[in-house]
């Protein structure tokens, strides 16, 4: 398709309003985070890292940052195996109601995270009695956390198609050796890819961990909402969003580079 | 030969069905030790069926296979003596040319240096030598065919199967490789049994041929006996060309290069007179298509006549050509 020069420059300054869109306001934050004055003046008129050491040394924030990276682990751990036999079962076998059970585990990547939250909160509290703690919280992250490692593992699988299998186990290796020697190095980079985007996922999410946190369990996200509006942690608050920056973005882009063929599971 | 030698396969009343299409229905084929089998037929006459069925790869509704004279018919593909190049080649991406080799006699847990060793002289006989730190990605497609030759026959099988491993080359390749397959085959000694649709490979390459037509053999036999002598339309149809001509209130058939084409000779017992309608030149030989006065159309493939269109000329043959299926 060729476009007037016209039409060409139209579009390109629409792209360029909604990337500013996007972009002007999440760097005005991890600027703010280095901005010295407390009242953040604009322009900024001298640059430090104080608010950053004062990050450091709060017990809450660094409490929260554990149990972040806690629950991401976790639930990613949970995701890997559970999204590769999944992947597994449905590219390799035919079964009775294969397309439904493909759906149910798209399905909670599409879900609405309060509906997520709201039924898993009640599953757990009133149907099995167990209170809320990190554990519920990573129970309901890998929820979604399985589909994007399902995806990727999924379409990987199928372009590797089964001829490498038949090829191992017809030289002599037998079903365990061919997964070591065979499939799992060449599913390797697309579980990699799927694990950092789970754990991107799961890093940033703030309804469904709202509705299964314990007491007293704070994720990052959580923190920042329940610190937005006091006054005095508005620096901080900064720092926090700018680290939540480069935590969600770095495991997608190097997702995004690593699994250029396979598909991403959306919601970013 | 085919009295003394013994049999190395011998496939029993062997059926296979997917959902309700019988892809392979009850065949008995005994294959000689050392001999280059060709399992020719169209695609899904059953062919690639029986190879796989051979591997391991599926399993066999009805009917026993036996390998050296044991049953093989329920082992996984691991636990037989045969070893498979595929039609897409399946070799590892992940491994160099050299590991893609050694595979088979790592996963038998064949000592280090022996299997580099044997991995190396591998390459040599495939012609390969030096390219074993390549990966498969950096090879040519007649590259990667020769290296997924080596990576079978490295196992010393008793029996190699292809499945259409020419298929994806060139024709000039493919014509090459033809030759240094049948050359590669008398050099090790083992039994080939090899999957095509291309009527002439099975006819360039093989000791024998078994023509497959739905899910059943039509033929089994020499180049020579299933060229000269089919037994079915299906087989004179499906290998190369034939002349259905009604000759005397008989329906004859007969291979166009048997027939001559001349303005005044005769060469044969049998005689047809006709007008010339088109002469195609394809280098070595012509086609000529002659109008015939009993209204049938014949095709007569020789070397170029000095003849021209329109002309009333004299078709001939020998009668002992004639086939009758």
């Amino acid at each position: 398709m060729t476009l007037t020069n016209k039409a060409r420059y139209a579009l390109m300054s629409l792209m360029g309003v909604g990337l500013a869109f996007i972009y002007i306001p999440l760097s005005v934050v991890v600027i703010n985070s280095f901005n010295a004055s407390r009242t953040f003046s604009w322009p900024p008129t001298d640059l430090s890292l104080k608010w950053w050491s004062k990050a450091a040394a709060n017990t809450g924030v660094r409490q929260a940052l554990g149990w972040s990276i806690s629950a991401g682990l976790t639930a990613t751990a949970i995701a890997l195996l559970l999204g590769t036999c999944l992947a597994f079962a449905v590219s390799r076998y035919e079964f009775f109601g294969k397309g439904i059970i493909s759906l149910l585990v798209v399905l909670p990547i599409s879900l609405p995270g309060v509906v997520t939250g709201i039924a898993l909160s009640n599953a757990f509290t009133q149907q099995l009695g167990i209170s809320t703690s990190l554990l519920t919280v990573i129970i309901g992250h890998a929820t979604f956390c399985i589909v994007v490692v399902y995806n990727n593992a999924l379409a990987r699988l199928r372009r590797m198609g089964t001829s490498l299998q038949e090829a191992s186990m017809d030289l002599g290796a037998n079903g365990f050796t061919t997964f070591r020697l065979i499939t799992l190095p060449n599913l390797a980079s697309a579980l990699f890819a799927g694990g950092l985007l789970a754990f991107g996922l799961s890093f940033d999410e703030i309804v469904v961990t709202t509705f299964t946190a314990g007491p007293g369990i704070q994720t990052l996200p959580i923190w920042i909402y329940n610190n937005l509006f006091r006054p005095n942690q508005a620096p901080v608050v900064n720092v926090v969003a700018a680290t939540l920056v480069v935590f969600s973005v770095l495991p997608i882009y190097l997702s995004q580079r690593l699994s250029q063929d396979s598909t991403s599971g959306g919601r970013f | 030969m085919r009295e003394s030698a013994e049999i190395t396969v011998s496939i029993r009343n062997l059926s296979r069905s997917f959902g309700a299409i019988k892809a392979v229905n009850h065949v008995d084929l005994d294959i000689y030790s050392g001999e280059f089998l060709t399992l020719l037929g169209p695609s899904g006459s059953g062919k690639t069926t029986v190879l796989r069925i051979i591997a391991g790869f599926e399993k066999p509704d009805e009917g026993t296979i036996h390998l050296g004279g044991k049953d093989v018919s329920q082992l996984p593909p691991y636990e037989r003596d045969v070893n498979t190049v595929f039609q897409d080649y399946a070799l590892f991406p992940h491994m160099n040319v050299l590991s893609n080799i050694e595979y088979g006699l790592r996963v038998q847990r064949i000592e280090k240096t022996e299997r580099k060793a044997r991995a190396e002289q591998a390459l040599e006989q495939v012609r390969l030598s030096g390219y074993g730190d390549r990966k498969p990605a950096q090879l040519s497609g007649g590259q990667r065919q020769r290296v997924a030759l080596a990576r079978a026959l490295v196992n010393r099988p008793s029996v190699l199967l292809l499945d259409e491993p020419l298929g994806a080359l060139d024709l000039k390749l493919r014509e090459q490789m033809q030759i240094e397959l049948k050359e590669l085959q008398r050099e090790v000694g083992i039994t080939f049994i090899f999957v095509t649709h291309d009527q002439e490979e099975a006819l360039t390459m093989s000791d024998r041929i078994a023509v497959f037509n739905q899910g059943r053999i039509e033929q089994i036999g020499t180049p020579r006996e299933i060229y000269e002598n089919p037994q079915s339309a299906f087989v004179s149809e499906f290998v190369g060309q034939t002349n259905k001509i009604l000759f005397e209130g008989k329906r004859i058939n007969i291979r166009p290069e048997f027939i001559s084409v001349s303005k005044s000779k005769e060469s044969g017992d049998r005689t047809l007179t006709g007008l010339l309608k088109d002469a195609i030149f394809v280098g070595a030989s012509t086609r000529f298509l002659v109008d015939a006065e009993n209204g049938e159309q014949v095709i007569s493939v020789k070397p170029l006549e000095d003849l021209s269109i329109g002309d009333s000329v004299i078709l001939s043959w020998e009668s002992k050509k004639e086939f009758l299926a």
